[in-house]
């Protein structure tokens, strides 16, 4: 009865293979690493990059163990972190602001491994160093902004119609619009209507005014506020890269705020300086009379900027307009030739200003550049077609859809940035996350050799194969973080600790229904029998309660509570598997062929 | 080796009134110092900035105060934190102020003091996020709850699931008692400890449990006060031993998992000790006292109708 089939040995065996190959990289550890990676989408880490990248580092005597290409990326590995550091400033200087020169972890596992996609346990901030940030986008100063915006466009399109009005005023989230007579009210919600579709009208009387209240749309709050979390999100990317950070995390949470993780960053001064600076945005004429000369000075009253594509244009000093008379930008598609474009509402202001920049630069280019820490980029430069007036603007020709959205975002970046603050911060010193990894393995290792002298004196051979199941168990869970690629923090090693010490309750159950089915008197390949089939039942319903608490705490928890979570979950699986079907595979081995079994070695 | 050789069933329930009382007396004994002393929530709940720092020599705690009162930061408590060597600073959240500029102008300040200082773990948690920590705490706490109550419903009977979360939300407010009793540090690890701990208890009360059912349907002549005690007697050594166990990794981790996992193992150790006592002394009574029954487990069979025979 004590008998597997031929199968069932070689499923557990190929399982445990399989638990093997996915454990061994992280025995081999990780390198420091210099990962370059170029700045725009339009240029490709390709051999000639590498060649550089060699060049450079062996030229400054740098010797890295590993150079090679990584998708979209080279990757170069060094002994340790001191040449790592060399090599990152000696390749920042040699291949200039185009690159993005970050510092990375890199495998050493074998390349065979590699390629099965056996990675290494992601390690959190709390283990690897590094900071977190948690972000909340400030929504009330932009739906604020956006009301404002409505007041002064609602104001001077009553002025355009010669509609009498005598006021604007704001109350919460509406807009109350004072009119004298009912004839003008009527011609006022005429107008309102066609142009500010965002908002709900009503009609009020109050003391012999005659009122619309105008009242945002509850689908345009969200896409306000959906637009001031994209917006901030992309502007947040784009810093990032600015810090050289190999793999950072940005994503948003929740409704309105974003997650920053950027491993390895020390300087958190810097990162705080440049994740919460404000990007502007400016408006002017391209200057297509002088010679760009690359490397070369740029005339009177013109300055240099390359575009996206890293063209260098001659643009005019003076400024027509900035950012803060953008209202919004949308990506979307021009009426007439049905072309991916990007649809600018411009207040009252800029709407005159535009207007009178383009009447007297018709058929010529200007151009949108968006300025960061000082330095500007050209977002696009269109040719003025015609007089534009009324505030709506468009720019198209020659883009793709994904381009229309990128520059919508950029130029909103520019424009309504809606201000962000750090509600949270976690900082962790590399010295710290590395006591930290020997503190959790320490203390797992110590754990684990107790309970494995104290299962062998107490159930002798059968405290044996407790062991090397809780041994299977350890194996297959590492196997598994490894494979998911789940991010591993000291509370998840106090996980793996705590889901041992829990897993051999299985075993203990099992044991000890085996010794009591003894005492009662049953020959000992039937006790065993027994002692198995009893205690499954007991070690489901356990472990299946288990499993309901860390479903729940990965639901609700946050930051360390997560981590420990998903570590107890996997483990709760991996613990069913090992201490019933291992153990079991092994009593069966080692008792099972015997056909009169007159003893077993339980203690 | 066997450490437990009990021949005859001890007799659990007749002690359950004495057991009960204690459990009543312990319980509102951490109630008392819950409401009196309360616990003391760490930056994660509270807000406010925690900055770990290492000196290269034995740090000098009055001149870090000063250093800190001198750059307008009074209510800085300064502290060792496992060696000489480490300090830990703790500003609490006060409206206006720099927020998570705050570290910087700490680091900034001890630097010009100092310039061997490390910084080994910075902690910024706005007052946004502690509320919503809270929450979600809670939130994770009924949700276990519920599903563990849920669950032994169906699997067992409504008084299981009844009694369980009983003496398993008893320990979770002992250990909270413990807590606040000591005034140690209660942080989200800790929480997720007592969480943990939820789990753990009820895995301890559903092998009782489990035997309880097994012994309604072999032993069935006998009364449910006796049942219950030899499924407690059978179980015991099980119970002893599998403690035992995770408490040897717990210990592990409370002496070598530095200070960070020393709460956690704490707030664990507390539990298991607990758990033991509640699963057995208390559980087992209140299903007792619901009147468990055979009848749970087996439809009684039906009586014969004799009198519609001929």
């Amino acid at each position: 009865m004590n008998r597997y089939p031929l199968w069932k040995y070689l499923l557990i065996l190929a399982v445990l293979l399989a638990g093997l190959i996915y454990t061994l990289p992280n025995f081999f550890g990780e390198s420091p690493a210099v990962q370059v990676l170029p700045l725009r989408s339009s240029m490709k880490a390709d051999a000639t990059l590498l060649n550089r990248v060699d060049a450079a580092l062996k030229s400054a005597g740098t010797n890295p163990e590993i150079v090679e290409l990584d998708g979209n990326s080279i990757k170069a590995r060094f002994a340790d972190t001191d040449t790592q550091l060399k090599a990152k400033d000696v390749l920042k200087a040699a291949l200039g602001d185009d690159y993005v020169v970050a510092l990375n972890l890199q495998s050493r596992s074998p390349a065979w491994l590699s390629s099965l996609h056996a990675l290494p346990m992601y390690l959190g901030l709390d283990l690897r160093g590094g900071v977190h940030f948690l972000m909340q986008v400030d929504m009330k100063a932009a739906l604020d902004k956006s009301l404002e915006a409505a007041m002064g466009d609602i104001r001077s399109s009553m002025r355009d119609e010669n509609i009498p009005y005598s006021g604007v005023n704001r109350e919460g989230n509406a807009l109350l619009i004072k009119f004298r007579d009912a004839a003008s009210r009527a011609r006022g919600e005429e107008q309102l209507k066609q142009h500010f579709s965002d908002y709900a009208l009503s009609e009020k009387e109050d003391g012999g005014d005659f009122l619309i209240q105008a009242q945002m749309k509850p689908e345009a709050e969200n896409r306000i506020e959906e637009s001031a979390v994209q917006q901030n999100l992309l502007t947040l990317r784009n810093r990032v890269n600015e810090l050289g950070v190999a793999e950072p995390v940005i994503q948003q949470q929740g409704k309105d705020r974003v997650v920053v993780q950027l491993p390895g960053v020390q300087d958190t001064a810097r990162a705080k300086d440049i994740l919460g600076r404000t990007a502007t945005l400016e408006v002017r004429m391209v200057d297509d009379e002088h010679q760009v000369t690359p490397g070369g000075t740029a005339p009177f009253g013109t300055e240099m900027f390359k575009d996206r594509e890293g063209n260098t244009l001659l643009v005019k000093k003076q400024v027509i307009l900035t950012g803060e008379r953008i209202n919004d930008a949308q990506p979307g598609f021009d009426n007439r030739s049905n072309e991916p474009a990007v649809h600018i509402n411009l207040d009252a202001v800029g709407a005159r200003k535009f207007k009178e920049a383009t009447r007297e630069n018709v058929g010529k280019r200007m151009a949108i550049i968006l300025f960061e820490k000082g330095r500007g980029e050209i977002v696009t430069a269109p040719v003025i077609r015609e007089e534009i007036g009324g505030g709506r603007v468009q720019i198209s020709g020659k883009m793709t859809t994904d381009e229309a959205q990128d520059t919508a975002l950029l130029l909103r970046a520019g424009a309504l940035a809606a201000p962000m603050d750090i509600i949270e911060e976690r900082t962790v010193g590399p010295s710290l996350g590395a006591d930290n990894i020997a503190r959790g393995f320490n203390s797992t290792k110590i754990g684990f050799i107790l309970i494995a002298v104290f299962m062998v004196a107490y159930y002798m051979m059968f405290g044996m194969i407790s062991v090397l199941a809780l041994a299977a168990n350890l194996l297959l869970l590492v196997a598994l973080l490894s494979m998911l690629q789940a991010t591993l923090t000291l509370p998840g090693m106090a996980g793996i600790a705590l889901t041992l010490g829990m897993a051999i309750d299985s075993n203990v159950l099992i044991n000890e229904r085996i010794r009591e089915e003894l005492r009662n008197g049953i020959t000992p390949q039937a006790a065993i029998n027994a002692g198995y089939e009893h205690a499954f039942a007991t070690i489901l319903d356990s472990n299946l309660t288990n499993l309901i608490v860390g479903i729940a705490l990965f639901l609700f928890g946050s930051g360390p509570i997560k981590g420990f979570a998903v570590v107890l979950c996997l483990g709760i699986l991996t613990s069913m598997f090992s201490s019933v079907l291992v153990s079991r595979a092994l009593v069966n081995l080692i008792y099972g062929r015997r056909a009169r079994l007159t003893s077993v070695s339980i203690g | 080796m066997e450490f437990f050789k009990i021949k005859r069933d001890i007799p659990f329930m007749s002690y359950g009134r004495y057991t009960t009382a204690i459990s009543l007396v312990t319980f509102l004994f951490a109630v008392f110092f819950l409401a009196t002393k309360g616990l003391n929530f760490g930056v994660d709940f509270t807000g406010g900035t925690v900055i770990e720092v290492h000196y290269a020599e034995s740090a000098n705690l009055v001149k870090v105060r000063e250093q800190l009162k001198v750059a307008g930061l009074p209510d800085a408590i300064v502290q060792n934190f496992g060696s000489s060597r480490d300090v830990l600073i703790q500003i609490p959240l006060k409206e206006n102020t720099a927020g998570a500029k705050l570290s910087d102008q700490v680091m900034t300040a001890l630097h010009s003091q100092d310039a061997s200082v490390e910084m080994r773990r910075v902690e910024f948690v706005g007052p946004q996020v502690g509320r919503d920590l809270v929450d979600n705490g809670a939130m994770a706490l009924l949700l276990v709850s519920l599903g563990i109550v849920g669950y032994l419903w169906i699997r067992f009977e409504w008084k299981f699931g009844f009694s369980a979360i009983i003496a398993n939300l008893h320990d979770v407010v002992i250990i909270l008692g413990f807590f606040a009793f000591f005034q140690w540090e209660f942080s989200l690890s800790v929480l997720a400890a007592v969480l943990a701990v939820l789990g753990y208890s009820v895995n301890e009360s559903v092998v009782v449990f489990d035997r309880i059912r097994e012994n309604f349907r072999k032993m069935r002549k006998t009364e449910a006060a006796e049942i219950i005690d030899n499924a407690i007697t059978r179980t015991m050594s099980r119970t002893i031993i599998t403690h035992g166990c995770t408490q040897m990794m717990v210990f592990a981790m409370l002496f070598l998992g530095g200070e960070t996992l020393h709460y956690f193992a704490m707030a664990l150790t507390i539990g298991i000790m607990f758990s033991i006592y509640s699963s057995v002394l208390v559980a087992s009574p209140i299903l007792l006292w619901l009147g468990v029954s055979r009848e749970d487990f087996i439809k009684p069979e039906k009586v014969e109708t004799e009198e519609v025979l001929p």
